[in-house]
């Protein structure tokens, strides 16, 4: 495997993914990210010189919709997804900034 | 400010578009709904759920983006800013960084130093997140998303401000702008149109920029004002002291006069933006931008023109009523009423500027229907109340809803123009004011002012004081 991942690097990827590894789990993920980006390197072998970089698969655009309101009051429904609930609004953790 | 520094300011304003949809679904952005009444599996992030550009929120962007002189991208697509707040359902916020949908424009401002163009970097298109609610003995914070993705603007421009003044006269430009077009009301307490200030200071002459900071919770120009002044002064402070400004993001709290940094988030800005794969990337073509500009409404420059043309206006007038759209708005119905423009005119710059600024609101928040005004003018035409009961009945109908020919009719305010009457009221006050007649003979002009004060108050008020001026005159003569 040419690229290695330190442990500052999985550490740091475990912060930004909210994740807690244990350390067998840290292993591993540092070996599976160490193998992809191996794969992406591969690609850099290629002569992508003037290529626009492609954000998506097919060639659709403009989708769009008119300015119409088309959804009702669908409450009941969209908090059965919530963690918890409470007068209406999803309970979750106590979070401030 | 202390010499041999200059602040420098650059903004980022965010401005919520007044479409009748969210960004990205058909839920309904209407205000004050109960929580969770304008959600539906797109704007509460459920997986699975397919976004779909409103075609609306395009076509203000583009609008904002000519009317600030802006380069249009003509193919833009979205991206994806990842963060974790329970604001966010997403766990990422819908937005634009690497293709904005309008890019270098600049507005031009004055202020007391004199004109400047101020430069605009980007213009980009995005959701807004829902909102969080706290209690403080609940071990829970509560989430309501009515609010998430609400379509947004965020207008950033170069670091090209100087002064409060200077921002201020910015902000008040693309206010000015945004609601002729209709984009938004931009209303700064409720919200619609946020701003935050990116602030450095650096010694006179210095080329290169200082370390800056990022203020944000400003709610009002005057916050805007202060919290200019304080971070100037902080930094400075900073500096002469020999220590260093740290780049951080700040809360300002304008009760306290000051600001405190914000707990960054665990990790640093670490965004990993990615095109979003959801939205297909947007194509702009020539017509899509021919029938935005043939759609422009008329500018205030346009419009001062056509009210000294049309409306015999003076200037002074026309530059006080253009100042923001609604107050032109309120111009221009009234006069369609059938009342005289300059009378509408000497309303709105008059006692509406004064009850505006007596209780620190913006012309947005007026409410009176133009058709009262008409009839209010009307009533004084046909001299069926005078200019003070005029005057009290206007600001009865600048704060309720009431219909000014009913309202003086009930409140017993007509004017008395039964002539017998009223010279009989004048005659009883000349015989009871020996003194002042006598004062008024002898050449003393100020004693017939008296008298007719006198007898307006004899009336109660419900006279028209022309008519008492002349009856006076005709019985002392
Ligand atoms: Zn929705």
């Amino acid at each position: 495997m040419a690229n290695i991942i330190s442990d500052e690097t999985i550490e740091y990827v475990g912060i930004l993914a909210k994740l807690e590894l244990n350390e067998a789990q840290k292993e591993a993920a540092k070996r599976d990210m160490g193998s992809m980006l191996d794969y992406i390197d591969k690609l850099g072998e290629l002569d992508t010189d003037g290529i626009e970089p492609m954000s998506h698969v097919f060639d659709v655009k403009n989708v769009w919709r008119e300015d119409v309101v088309t959804n009702g009051d669908d409450r009941e429904n969209i908090l059965k997804n919530a963690p918890g609930e409470k007068d209406g609004m999803f309970e979750v953790p106590k979070t401030f900034d | 400010m202390p010499n041999g520094y200059e602040t420098v300011i650059g903004l980022e304003v965010h401005v919520e578009l007044a479409t009748k949809t969210k960004i990205f679904c058909g839920c309904s952005t209407a205000f004050g709904g109960e929580p969770n009444t304008h959600t539906c599996p797109v704007c509460t992030g459920m997986p699975g759920s397919l976004p779909v550009l409103n075609k609306q929120v395009l076509e203000y962007a583009v609008a904002v983006g000519l009317a600030s002189n802006c380069d249009i991208t003509r193919y833009c697509k979205f991206d994806r800013k990842n963060y974790f707040y329970p604001d966010n359902p997403q766990n990422y916020q819908i937005s634009q960084l690497y293709l904005p949908i309008c890019r270098n424009g600049h507005v031009d401002i004055e202020t007391e130093n004199g004109k400047k163009s101020v430069r605009i970097h980007e213009i980009h298109m995005e959701e807004d997140a829902g909102k969080l609610i706290h209690d403080e003995y609940d071990d829970c914070s509560y989430v309501d998303y009515n609010r998430s993705g609400v379509p947004l603007i965020e207008i950033v421009s170069e670091p090209d401000m100087r002064s409060a003044d200077e921002v201020i006269a910015y902000l008040e430009k693309l206010r000015m702008i945004i609601q002729y077009l209709g984009a938004s009301d931009c209303k700064l307490q409720e919200g619609s149109m946020r701003a935050d200030v990116n602030l450095s200071v650096r010694p006179l002459g210095q080329e290169e920029f200082g370390t800056r900071t990022e203020m944000k919770n400003l709610n009002s120009f005057k916050a805007i004002r202060r919290a200019i002044e304080g971070e100037t002064e902080r930094q400075i402070d900073i500096i002469e002291s020999g220590e260093k400004v740290v780049q951080e993001t700040r809360r300002w709290d304008d009760n306290a006069g000051e600001s405190y940094a914000m707990r960054s988030k665990e990790d640093a800005q670490d965004y990993r933006y990615f095109p979003d794969p959801d939205l297909v990337p947007v194509s702009i073509s020539d017509e899509f931008i021919s029938d935005i500009k043939a759609k422009e409404p008329e500018f205030r420059e346009e419009k001062k023109q056509r009210y000294i043309d049309e409306y015999k206006l003076p200037e002074y007038d026309t530059d006080i009523i253009t100042g923001s759209k609604k107050m032109a708005d309120i111009f221009e119905e009234t006069v369609k009423c059938g009342a005289d423009p300059k009378k509408v005119s000497n309303y709105l710059m008059g006692e509406t500027m004064r009850i505006l600024k007596e209780k620190e609101l913006d012309p947005q928040d007026i409410t009176f229907k133009s058709e009262s005004l008409a009839k209010l003018i009307a009533l004084q035409d046909k001299k069926s109340i005078n200019g003070t009961v005029a005057k009290e009945v206007f600001e009865v109908m600048f704060f309720e809803d009431i219909d000014p020919e009913e309202y003086v009719k009930e409140k017993g305010l007509l004017t008395v123009n039964d002539e017998g009457a009223l010279r009989t009221t004048v005659q009883k006050v000349i015989d009871e004011n020996p003194q002042s007649v006598a004062d008024y003979k002898g050449g003393k002009e100020k004693a017939l002012g008296f008298l007719v004060g006198q007898t307006m108050k004899a009336m109660q008020g419900k006279a028209d004081p022309a008519s008492v001026n002349a009856i006076l005159k005709e019985l002392l003569s």
